[in-house]
């Protein structure tokens, strides 16, 4: 145990050690996602986050200076 | 209810949310602020490249020289223009989507007040000569330690805003946010550790020296290009495109994988900015590798935004604001396929030291985080005060101003920087140098006029919208008094 301590704490080993780390990490993180359905349907439902405080219905070619210069003419 | 919110810069009052609830007057605070930066960052941008086609425009002046002005334009796009958009739209979705307010009204105005002081300092110091020669933190060590206060304040401003959340689940959008805020934490401070030479000195000497102050230079600069230029970018294009198309993302798994994959590999690849140096050979490699590696998660991100509008194409014909959000994204992409090709040694030979660099960091920097920032403007400004935006038309205009001005840019700087990397490696049969420095430099002349033309284009563009913001903003204020007089009546009535 003490050995393999060692070799982790060693910097020359650094760079292994990081990227042991980091791509483990990102595994677990995509395992995590993909792993479970109810999961990542409950991630899916957050896509909503955004319109739940929906505020926008006029139509897409209302602007005041466009519509006024209309008016005018 | 996505369905029904196709809009290009409109909202209605009955449907709007009370801006009591909101902290909004900070947003606009940033908003006005990142749009008056941007025209005079962009102004001196183009100002610095007709320099370089016509000299004569030095007028000898020792303040307004390229080397002077250049770290002004830089600054105030990056910084002024791109860091007041982000302080704005990252303060209006952390509220939106947590839904509740800012967590302190004061503090926030505080980092309003520091970020800008800071920037104006350094506008002013850069022209008066003093700088700290490192590129993108070239600010002296006083107003390096203004705005790591600021910085932490606005971090705290975030963080607690984030615990006093109503909406369970933290948006992917204020991921990006957080990461920005604390990668821009950590770059700032580590590549600013400085000796100064003496406490009344603007002048100071960094910690680092030789290659290990290059590398903690272009370690900064280059995770400034992705946490700041990229993933706070990101945090806007994960709110805004989903808002004005009035559609949810295309996939919340892809955008988490997008958000940890870009976290784990921006950090590594700084150094790709360091080939064929004194820098060790493994370090060159690392950064090699981790840079190809991010086109993965950099196209993930693209096409996660841009397959947001499937089924929903239509949008692009009818909404100038779903033009400029998608058009960023398509430069994102092309950005980001251009930047790992030219961390490939064999290219960066060629590439390095020319305009072609240039080219790509304007065709990320104009095409992705200006476009996207455009968008997410237009979209923001009417709603904060509650109005329309003066003229769909103009931003129309302004959309096509400004691609034709990147495109004019970007395809000038590449027969620049292409030319010139094969005119400086050219060899005759005798194993002599082809060309002079002095027949490059002749070479680029025409380029460089392009590139001017390209730029003024796009600040034309900038010029328009700034109008329209300004004509938007004035219509609706100059509509209070008559919607307080009208409600008048009736509340005396009651």
């Amino acid at each position: 145990m003490a050995e393999i301590w060692n070799w982790i704490t060693d910097l020359g080993n650094s760079k292994i050690v990081a990227l042991l780390l980091f791509m483990s990490t990102f595994i677990v993180i995509v395992i995590y996602l993909f792993s479970n359905r109810r999961r990542s349907t409950r991630f899916e439902s957050y896509r909503y986050i955004p319109l739940d405080d929906e505020d926008s219905h006029l139509d897409p070619h209302a602007a005041s200076g466009d519509r006024n210069k209309g008016e005018r003419s | 209810m996505s369905e029904n919110a196709a809009t290009a810069g409109s909202v209605p009052a009955s449907t709007a949310v009370p801006s009591e609830q909101y902290n909004y007057e900070i947003v606009k605070k940033f908003s006005i602020a990142a749009v008056i930066w941007g025209v005079l960052g962009m102004a001196a941008g183009v100002w610095i490249a007709s320099q370089l086609a016509w000299p004569f425009l030095n007028f000898d002046i020792a303040q307004i020289t390229f080397g002077r002005f250049r770290p002004v334009h830089t600054t105030l796009v990056i910084f002024g223009f791109g860091g007041n958009a982000l302080f704005a739209t990252s303060y209006y979705i952390i509220q939106r989507t947590c839904q509740t307010r800012l967590y302190s009204d004061r503090l926030s105005l505080f980092t309003f007040y520091g970020w800008n002081l800071a920037l104006i300092l350094g506008v002013i110091t850069y022209m008066a000569g003093i700088t700290q020669g490192r590129e993108y933190a070239e600010f002296n060590w006083q107003i390096d330690i203004l705005i790591a206060v600021t910085w932490v304040v606005y971090f705290w401003v975030f963080l607690m805003t984030l615990l006093r959340r109503n909406q369970p689940h933290i948006y992917v959008a204020n991921w990006f946010f957080m990461a920005f805020i604390l990668a821009t934490a950590l770059l700032h401070i580590f590549n600013n550790i400085q000796v100064p030479v003496s406490l009344t000195s603007p002048h100071s000497y960094s910690l680092f020296s030789g290659v290990q102050d290059a590398m903690t230079q272009w370690w900064y600069g280059h995770n400034a290009v992705g946490f700041f230029l990229t993933a706070a970018f990101l945090g806007m294009m994960y709110y805004f495109v989903p808002k004005q198309a009035g559609r949810p993302i295309y996939s919340y798994k892809l955008s988490i994988i997008h958000f940890w994959a870009i976290i784990f590999l921006y950090m590594w690849v700084g150094a790709h900015h360091l080939h064929w140096t004194a820098l060790p050979d493994w370090v060159s490699t690392l950064a090699a590798t981790f840079s190809i590696l991010l086109l993965l998660p950099s196209w993930g991100g693209m096409i996660n935004g841009i397959m947001t509008l499937s089924g929903a194409w239509d949008k692009l014909r009818t909404d100038p604001i779903m033009l400029f959000l998608i058009t960023a994204l398509s430069f994102y992409g092309m950005a980001t396929f251009e930047g790992p090709m030219m961390s490939l040694k064999s290219v960066n030979a060629l590439s390095h030291y020319t305009d072609w660099t240039v080219g790509h960091v304007h065709s990320g920097a104009l095409g992705w985080v200006a476009m996207i920032t455009f968008g997410s403007l237009y979209h923001l400004i009417p709603r904060l005060w509650n109005t329309k935006i003066y003229s769909l038309r103009l931003i129309y205009i302004h959309f096509f101003l400004a691609t034709i001005g990147i495109v004019l840019y970007i395809v000038s700087m590449w027969v620049a920087g292409i030319g010139q990397g094969l005119m400086l490696r050219a060899f005759d049969e005798y194993g002599n140098l082809a060309y002079t420095f002095t027949e490059s430099v002749v070479f680029l002349h025409k380029p460089y006029v392009v590139r001017a033309i390209g730029g003024g284009f796009f600040l034309l563009g900038m010029l328009i919208m700034a109008f329209n913001v300004a004509m938007t903003i004035l219509t609706a204020k100059r509509a209070e008094p008559v919607t307080d007089a009208s409600r008048a009546p009736a509340a005396t009535a009651s």
